[in-house]
């Protein structure tokens, strides 16, 4: 230890000259104290430099995704005539049925030409122009409205109609009149008559519950995409990595921690084991391609093999958590319960497991986190690129069928030319956050309630 | 029978054998626990792991591996009329679409049995639609018959599976239940297969590398097959384009990937390394509490995250700045995707793992080192600069290592923020390109490998690996020789 000093140390100078006043600083020591100064003020910055990045970070996530939790709905009296939805006017499902969203425009237009009049704006929009007001998937909402209830037709009923995004985009203060300038979907005239049905209480903003729950919807549809298909995909991989990853993550560990003899076999294991922690993750999104999709054939983007890689990816992390958790479990509990004739292997199932649980929990809830926000591998095995549109219908269906994750969804909606997805993948990120901090909470917790310090 | 009905009926079988080795073994001990070796349950154990432990095992293997024996049998059939540049993974497909078209049909009664085997050909189609299964091309008799090869030998097989299955657990059960005897190590016998099950789990490690190395060997090598290995390696141009004549060099990529590691060390490695030095030895214990978990927050955002914040935060503001009209008036920058705005928000997300682990560090030198300086009156800086930093450096270097293997495998932020064209430049605010990035855009959505184009995603990711665990097992090998200094 003696060697150290002598490398990093400054030669010493000689003492000051005698005569000064020990209680006056010297500028030599003011130099110093300065210097002390500036290397603790180095410090605070940056640590204040972090803290920056991370306040920069959650401003923009969060004053870019709150608004995907609002959308604007318009309030319109659409007449459903008998003679466009029921010719036979005998209410046959079936025949219902045949009538396409095409049959339902002209109602809707109808309707926007009734609202307009109604409200006593002028305007010199064709009536046709008027619709870009609404999302294209307004007819289609209608319809299914109009199958649900086919009482409904021949009567005027008010429903409520998703705005276009351009619509949503303005009234949130994304879109303005410069901006749609350079735009063709909308016009400052549709403004205009936006403005005035505000004030009059028709078009409003609401909490927008299709989107948690809802399903993706087409690249021109940005209004209508939701990120709960996706979410049931993560959950059904994390199922998987939970399944496969906890027992597979503790039997190793115990073998590790408690029955591994000093050899070369278990050398190369711990080797592996902290090496693989290292490896990047698209590297194991090669692995599940070349292995589960080339090799084995399991159905391509199903959350069964994005859970299998995952786990493949998360259990280095689990068992070296595992494994610490192990070891602080100390050694008197093993001789205890060796002394009283148990087995080895009674002693590890019976008493030091038990005691490591909470820890394990712990860990493995951390790990499941890492796995839920993870997107690389997810890209080469699939699951971005599939537009989620549809529920899985069952169990099996869940796992097997493709599917979107939650950040699979996020990249897709980023990659989206049409700006309006920008806020549906900022949202999503919302999720996902409130997701993986409610896992790292419970995991606090767990540790907080359970821990024992030995 | 399906496999989730043979998986049930062994399981079965094991749980009548677990009853009867337990009744057997109460029944020979005259209900005297004590006469047993083991505990009665035990007993049973050894009965149910007998009878389900091999015949699952056996199961899950035939699962794997009869469709790739099938595939090898019925492809003869095909060989003869597939051309030359026909692909046998979309024939083969074909094949087995009709196959399973054929069962379903016989399944629901529209083709009796005979039917679905006598069907020329030319009618095979319009029957496949009406099941509702699509046939991507007409059917050629060739097809056909292998269709119908490939059934029976999937019917042969799973009724094979079935019995040898099934066979195999009431063998292991009654083997089990015979060797129910008071004399018999019950317990033994368990933990050893208990221990067996630890020591496969932890073998899973190996055997994910094994498949790891493997995947990339053998595709990387089908790819040096198509695409000169030098010039792969070599090669200063990226233009890979899918009808043919791609040049497919590396070293643009690596470039990329260089440069914005080091942008991205630039930013991380200073500032993650002063605030660990901070809260280390100067922050009181309180700031410390809340100001550590604050900066490891930062290393829990997913990725994806970080990849958007580049993308439409970050990218943007730095096109503010120095792109053309910008308020600074340089115009270096083109647009928001660039080196510079990936290397940035890679530091920021670099930050925690550089500053936890250099705190780490500097927390195992130990104090005594510090007060001995601090008695011969050198400052708290000094102390740090001259005692406490020369004495943490390998380890500060092994974490630095660490983090730049971090970031040469980092995907979606460079995806995300770097941008799509692969060149060498000097210039930080061009776009440029990464090895992740191009093997992202190399494989996604594609599932036949026979082109160069896709497989050089394999050669990269070999690459790739190679770089990081080099990394990886240098850092790892420099903090652990640290270690040993002082414990």
């Amino acid at each position: 230890m003696t060697d150290i000093p002598q490398s990093g140390a400054t030669p010493v100078e000689p003492p000051a000259p005698k005569g000064d006043s020990l209680l006056v600083t010297d500028a030599r020591t003011k130099r110093r104290n300065r210097s002390e100064r500036r290397f603790k003020a180095y410090g605070i910055a940056a640590l204040g430099v972090g803290m920056a990045f991370l306040v920069a970070l959650l401003w923009a996530i969060l004053s870019n995704g709150l608004t995907a939790f609002t959308q604007s709905y318009v309030q319109l009296d659409v007449p459903l005539l008998e003679e466009k939805l029921d010719k036979d006017g005998d209410r046959d499902p079936a025949k219902i049925a045949k009538v396409s969203t095409f049959g339902y425009a002209p109602l809707i237009e109808a309707g926007l030409v009734d609202l307009v009049e109604k409200t006593g704006v002028e305007t010199e929009l064709e009536p046709k122009a008027l619709t870009k007001i609404l999302s294209s998937s307004a007819a289609a909402q209608l319809r299914d409205r109009v199958l649900a209830n086919p009482e409904l037709i021949g009567q005027t009923v008010s429903v409520e109609l998703l705005a276009s995004s351009r619509v949503d985009g303005y009234l949130k203060g994304r879109v303005s009149r410069a901006s749609l300038a350079r735009d063709k979907n909308l016009d400052a005239e549709h403004l205009d008559l936006i403005d005035a049905w505000r004030d009059a209480g028709l078009v409003e903003k609401r909490f927008n519950w299709d989107f948690i729950t809802g399903a993706d919807a087409s690249d021109s549809r940005p209004e209508q995409a939701g990120i709960g298909v996706a979410m049931l995909g993560s959950l059904f991989m994390m199922l998987v990595v939970l399944i496969l990853s906890l027992p597979i993550g503790v039997a190793a560990s115990i073998y590790l921690e408690e029955f591994a003899p000093q050899n070369r076999l278990t050398d190369i294991i711990e080797v592996n084991i902290s090496n693989l922690a290292a490896v990047p993750s698209i590297v194991f999104g090669i692995l599940g391609l070349a292995v589960f999709i080339q090799f084995m054939h399991l159905p391509q983007s199903a959350p069964l093999v994005g859970g299998l890689v995952l786990t493949l990816m998360t259990l280095p992390t689990i068992i070296i958590s595992t494994r610490a958790s192990l070891k602080s479990v100390p050694p008197s509990i093993r001789n205890a319960a060796l002394g009283v004739g148990a087995s080895k292997m009674q002693a590890v199932t019976h008493h030091v497991l038990p005691l490591a649980m909470p820890g394990i929990l712990t860990g493995t809830i951390l790990g499941l986190a890492q796995a839920l926000g993870e997107t690389a591998p997810l890209l080469l095995i699939g699951m971005v690129g599939y537009i989620a549109t549809n529920y899985p219908d069952g169990v099996a269906e869940g796992f097997l069928s493709p599917n979107s994750a939650m950040p699979a969804q996020i990249y897709e909606w980023a990659k989206r030319a049409d700006p309006a997805f920008y806020e549906r993948a900022w949202g999503g990120i919302i999720v996902l956050l409130v997701f993986l901090l409610a896992m790292n909470l419970i995991a606090v917790l767990l540790r907080r309630r359970f821990e024992r310090r030995w | 029978m399906t496999p989730s009905w043979i998986a049930l009926i062994v399981l079965a079988i094991a749980a009548a054998g677990f009853v009867l080795a337990r009744a057997r073994a109460q029944a020979a001990a005259r209900r005297e626990a004590r006469r047993l070796h083991s505990l009665p349950n035990y007993y049973g154990w050894t009965a149910a792991i007998y009878a389900a432990g091999p015949a699952l095992l056996l199961l899950a293997i035939w699962l794997v591996a009869q469709p790739i024996a099938t595939r090898s049998l019925t492809w003869p059939v095909l060989a003869a009329e597939a051309g030359e540049n026909a692909v046998p993974s979309l024939m083969m497909a074909d094949v087995q679409r009709l196959a399973s078209g054929l069962d379903a049909a016989v399944a629901t009664g529209r083709l009796t049995a005979e039917e679905a085997r006598a069907l020329p050909p030319e009618e095979l189609r319009a029957a496949m639609a009406a099941q509702g299964v699509a046939l991507g091309s007409e059917v050629t008799p060739a097809t056909r018959d292998a269709a119908l090869r490939w059934r029976r030998l999937s019917g042969t097989g799973d009724l094979l599976r079935g019995i040898v299955v099934i066979g195999l657990a009431l063998a292991g059960a009654a083997w089990g239940v015979s060797r129910a005897k008071p004399d018999f190590r019950a317990r033994n016998a368990v933990e050893q297969a208990m221990r067996g099950v630890l020591v496969s789990a932890a073998l899973l490690a190996i055997l994910t590398t094994v498949g790891i190395v493997l995947a990339l060997i053998f595709n990387t090598i089908e790819f040096f097959r198509l695409y000169p290995a030098a010039e792969f390696f070599f090669g200063t141009t990226w233009s890979p384009s899918f009808g043919g004549g791609s040049e497919l060099g590396i070293l643009p990529l690596l470039w990329g990937t260089l440069y914005i590691s080091i942008i991205a060390l630039l930013v991380a490695v200073p500032i993650g390394l002063f605030a660990a030095i901070y809260l280390a030895e100067y922050a009181h214990r309180n700031v410390r509490s809340w100001a550590k978990p604050m900066l490891e927050m930062l290393a829990g955002i997913p990725t994806i995250v970080y990849g958007l914040f580049a993308l439409l935060t970050v990218g943007p503001l730095l096109v503010e700045a120095f792109g053309r009209g910008g308020y600074l008036g340089l115009g270096w920058m083109q647009g928001g995707t660039a080196v510079m705005t990936a290397g940035l928000v890679m530091g920021i997300m670099l930050i925690p793992f550089v500053s936890s682990l250099s705190d780490d560090i500097i927390n195992a030198v130990p104090q005594s080192l510090r007060d001995g300086s601090l008695g011969l009156g050198a400052t708290r800086s000094e102390t740090i600069r001259q005692v406490v930093l020369p004495a943490a450096l390998p380890g500060i270097v092994g974490a630095v290592l660490l983090a730049a293997s971090r970031a040469i495998g980092e995907t979606m932020i460079v995806v995300l923020g770097a941008g799509a064209a692969a060149r060498l430049s000097m210039n930080p605010f061009d776009a440029m390109t990464t090895v992740t990035a191009k093997i992202v855009s190399q494989l996604t959505g594609d599932a036949d490998f026979s082109s160069p184009e896709a497989l050089v995603a394999f050669a990269l990711g070999m690459t790739l690996f190679v770089i990081t665990l080099a990394l990886n097992v240098v850092a790892l090998w420099i903090v652990r020789r640290y270690r040993e200094q002082y414990e």
